[in-house]
């Protein structure tokens, strides 16, 4: 079970795996995510679903080296199991015919916002996928995307490949020009969702964030993943991970992604450490 | 042969004290407090039972358990018959018999409990499941021809486990499904370790497989597989998934970055091991003056757990006073022991941070007891102006769980009452959906291991009476 049966680095920190997980292939629906662990003494950790194949039972995921788990995920290769992999986890995507729609994916969000895209489109909306990155090598799944969205639109903060600026920009723009947009979805850095809720504020669009808040269970058992949507508190792995990204306290939210900063600098070198002075092979570091 | 003791000379004995570990050492390590009965002790111990013809202590265990049966085994010394006597109604004597509420059960009933000294029954328990676990004795397996009939548990919890194993002896093939990656439920993932050692749970919940139960960890009911697609599987379906949704008090600055849920810090120690971080990878954060609100086991947990990961001081804030606190006493008194500082009628009612989201203390309001309320219990009321500040880095909420509902969600026709647990027929814990049964937590609210034993028991027998006189979920 949970066999790695296809590796591929899509750039220097993103990595794409498609999963053996024959039950999660057969019920998960855009939006949805799973919790892996690689191995026993492992954190849980969630990623997006960024893909599926329901004949072959299979689960896509792609991930950023974000710290010592993901780091250590990206050197297993195809072949080797995971040791738990659950899921799928939250809600789906409420997927229903808008008109026009705009689909925002930043970094490993631009993953994350695949095959939420690609429901959108088949149910008949016209959708405008805008992804973006810091420069060109970091822009994931471009020919998935074009083929997943009516319209794409690529940026890049320094300008080496498509629009120069940042996805917030672009979509500024759309919403000036095309006033049939209804709605909009956002996933990437919590930054980018925080602005992309400020740029939408004054326009008549619904806006769509997936938040991605530190998580245990993944079952709505522990309470790590809470958050405050207007007012309330709300799990993101039961309630979410999608909300309204206008009730979204977001000071909160990022206060909340940081909670474990110091040890996962700790866990980050006692890993390397570790690979540096064993002579199992392991891959070295590059820091 | 076992030496005789006059009853006369068995009254005189007081109970045996059990040994544990020195307080100024545990609270520096994750080792169990208690240590456990050497067989002379225990021995000594059983001698005092009074073999009562009618015994009372039988009327207080869930579990079933023959217990003059297995404690004479004891006095002969023949600890493997005691074993089994035990096994023949509880698949969990090991932890049944550490962390059962004993004084509220069985021992509650013991003839000798009006002398003040009951027989230590759990701990003689505890000490046979334990000899029996380190001399390799194993239980019976199931003779009969196997049936046809499949069940499916979901949670593994004692509830779960308790009534897989249960109809795995009555020869019925078990699916026991289980959402995290290591099954057994709060006795896993809540229960600290100094408490239940893990390795103990895990053996025997392996006991259970080798009755032929397939546990399948990793699996999500309600989001991998509906309760209603298993329905067209199985013949018959126990859900125990436990409460399992962690309560807030809903006061201001509860989502700060250092403020937990029992559930959470419990599961990150416990389950994750975050106590031996970075070899673990989960971390946890633990402040120099942690409060824990509430005043329960888990409370109790909890502020143990915070003192053995590096809390300076750790305090139990509680509404109410000594007299009120639900944690078995014995939790309590070890706490105490171990420096655990009481806050009694306090009440939180804000949580102060600074502008990075972390905790710089705590705003209480001090308390008085007034009339009893619903549940008998005199009632809290502030006292107007007595607002004063503790100084906490981190705070734990303890103050309870309810029902998750993912489950619930996807089982077409089994109804939850306002709370949001199911309703079952106290009698054979059936559901509203004829085929569907449920026990432990999920029905209860937050209860005991032992009540979610006697509940598994009682479901497995039901189950196999639906199943017998020709029941199915899968005819429909
Ligand atoms: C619903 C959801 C979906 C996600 N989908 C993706 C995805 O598709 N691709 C992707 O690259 N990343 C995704 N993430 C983020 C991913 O889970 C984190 O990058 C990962 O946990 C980092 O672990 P680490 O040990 O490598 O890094 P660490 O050094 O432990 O942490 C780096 C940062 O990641 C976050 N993080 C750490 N631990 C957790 C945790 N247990 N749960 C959530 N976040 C954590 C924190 O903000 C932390 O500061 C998702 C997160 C959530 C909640
Ligand atoms: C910290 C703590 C200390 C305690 N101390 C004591 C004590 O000393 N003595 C005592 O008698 N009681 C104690 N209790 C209470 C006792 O542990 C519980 O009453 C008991 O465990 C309930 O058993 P259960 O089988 O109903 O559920 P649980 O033990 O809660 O198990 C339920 C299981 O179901 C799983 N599950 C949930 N949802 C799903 C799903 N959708 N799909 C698959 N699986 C699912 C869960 O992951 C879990 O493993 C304590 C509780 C806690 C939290
Ligand atoms: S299971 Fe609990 S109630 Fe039953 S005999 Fe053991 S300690 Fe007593
Ligand atoms: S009531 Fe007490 S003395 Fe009597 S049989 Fe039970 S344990 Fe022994
Ligand atoms: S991750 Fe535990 S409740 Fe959401």
């Amino acid at each position: 079970m949970y066999q790695i049966i296809q590796k591929e680095r899509l750039n220097e920190i993103i990595y794409s795996m498609w999963i053996e997980a024959p039950e999660i292939a057969s019920s998960v629906q855009p939006g949805q995510f799973t919790i892996l662990m690689i191995k026993e003494k492992g954190e849980r950790i969630p990623l997006t679903v960024a893909d599926f194949n329901r004949e072959k039972g299979l689960i896509r995921i792609v991930f950023q080296i974000a710290g010592k788990t993901t780091d250590e995920l990206s050197t297993l290769e195809e072949g080797d199991k995971l040791f738990s992999f659950i899921g799928p986890l939250g809600r789906k995507t409420k997927i229903e015919n808008h008109g026009t729609v705009v689909t925002v994916g930043g970094g490993t969000g631009i993953a994350c916002i695949h095959p939420i895209t690609r429901a959108l489109k088949e149910v008949g909306n016209k959708v405008i996928s805008i992804i973006g990155a810091r420069s060109k090598e970091l822009i994931i799944m471009e020919e998935e995307l074009r083929k997943a969205s009516s319209q794409l639109l690529v940026t890049t903060d320094d300008g080496s490949y498509g629009r120069k600026g940042f996805v917030t920009q672009v979509l500024k723009e759309l919403l000036e020009q095309d006033k049939t947009i209804k709605k909009v979805w956002s996933i990437g850095p919590a930054i980018m969702m925080k602005v992309t809720c400020e740029t939408t504020k004054s326009y008549p669009v619904d806006t769509i964030v997936s938040l991605n808040s530190v998580m245990v269970d993944g079952t709505g058992m522990c309470g790590s993943c809470r958050v405050t949507i207007g007012g309330e508190t709300k799990f993101v792995c039961t309630d979410g991970p999608e909300f309204n990204g206008q009730l979204v306290n977001w000071e909160e939210f990022m206060h909340r992604l940081s909670r474990y900063q110091e040890a996962e600098k700790r866990s980050w070198d006692f890993y390397h450490e570790l690979n540096r002075t064993c002579t199992c092979g392991r891959r070295q570091i590059n820091g | 042969m076992a030496k005789v003791i006059p009853p006369k000379e068995r009254m005189k004995r007081e109970q045996v004290p059990m040994p544990e570990q020195d307080h100024e050492e545990r609270i520096r390590n994750f080792k169990e407090v208690p240590l456990g009965y050497t067989p002379e002790q225990a021995v000594y111990e059983a001698q005092r039972c009074l073999q009562c013809k009618n015994p009372k202590c039988m009327q207080g265990c869930p579990a079933e358990i023959n217990i003059p049966q297995f404690i004479q085994k004891i006095v002969e010394e023949d600890f493997a018959s005691a074993y089994l006597e035990i096994l023949k109604t509880d698949n969990l004597p090991a932890i049944t018999g550490r962390v059962c509420p004993q004084e509220e059960q069985c021992q509650k009933y013991c003839i000798l409990e009006k002398q003040k000294k009951p027989i230590a029954i759990g701990r003689l328990e505890r000490f046979v499941a334990d000899w029996a676990r380190e001399n390799n004795i194993h239980g019976e397996l199931p003779a009969l021809t196997p049936k046809k009939k499949k069940v499916v548990v979901v949670g593994s919890g004692p509830a779960g486990l308790t009534c897989a194993a249960d109809l795995a002896k009555l020869g019925y093939q078990v699916d026991l499904f289980e959402a995290l990656h290591r099954p057994g439920g709060v006795l896993v993932y809540g229960i600290p370790e100094f408490r239940l050692p893990k390795a103990i749970v895990e053996y025997e919940i392996k006991e259970i497989e080798r009755l032929g139960v397939k546990v399948i960890t990793n699996f999500v009911v309600g989001a991998t597989v509906s309760v209603d697609q298993l329905a067209k599987e199985y013949d018959a379906i126990f859900l125990a998934n436990g409460a399992g949704a962690p309560r807030f008090m809903n006061i201001p600055g509860e989502n700060l970055n250092e403020v937990y849920s029992a559930n959470e810090f419990l599961t990150r120690s416990n389950l994750m091991k975050a106590y031996a971080f970075p070899e673990y990878d989960t971390p946890i954060k633990i402040g120099k003056r942690a409060a824990t609100i509430g005043a329960g086991n888990v409370a109790m947990d909890s502020a143990r757990t915070a003192l053995r990961l590096g809390a300076e001081k750790s305090y139990i804030v509680y509404r109410r006073s000594r007299q009120e606190v639900p944690a078995r006493e014995e939790e309590v008194h070890h706490a105490e022991e171990e420096g655990i500082i009481f806050h009694f009628l306090t009440l939180p009612i804000r949580i102060l941070g600074d502008d990075k989201g972390k905790v710089i203390g705590m705003e209480c309001l001090k308390m008085e007891l007034g009339e009893p309320d619903e549940s008998g219990r005199r009632r809290p009321i502030p006292i107007p102006g007595s607002n004063f500040l503790l100084e906490v880095d981190m705070v734990i909420d303890a103050i309870g769980t309810s029902a998750n509902p993912i489950i619930a969600r996807s089982a077409t026709g089994v109804k939850t009452n306002k709370w949001g647990y199911f309703i079952i027929d106290d009698d054979t814990k059936a559901t509203t959906r004829a085929g569907v049964f449920a026990g432990g937590d999920i029905v209860r609210g937050s209860a005991t291991v032992i009540s979610a034993v006697g509940d598994g028991k009682v479901a497995a027998r039901a189950i196999d009476e639906f199943l017998s006189s020709g029941g199915s979920l899968r005819k429909r």
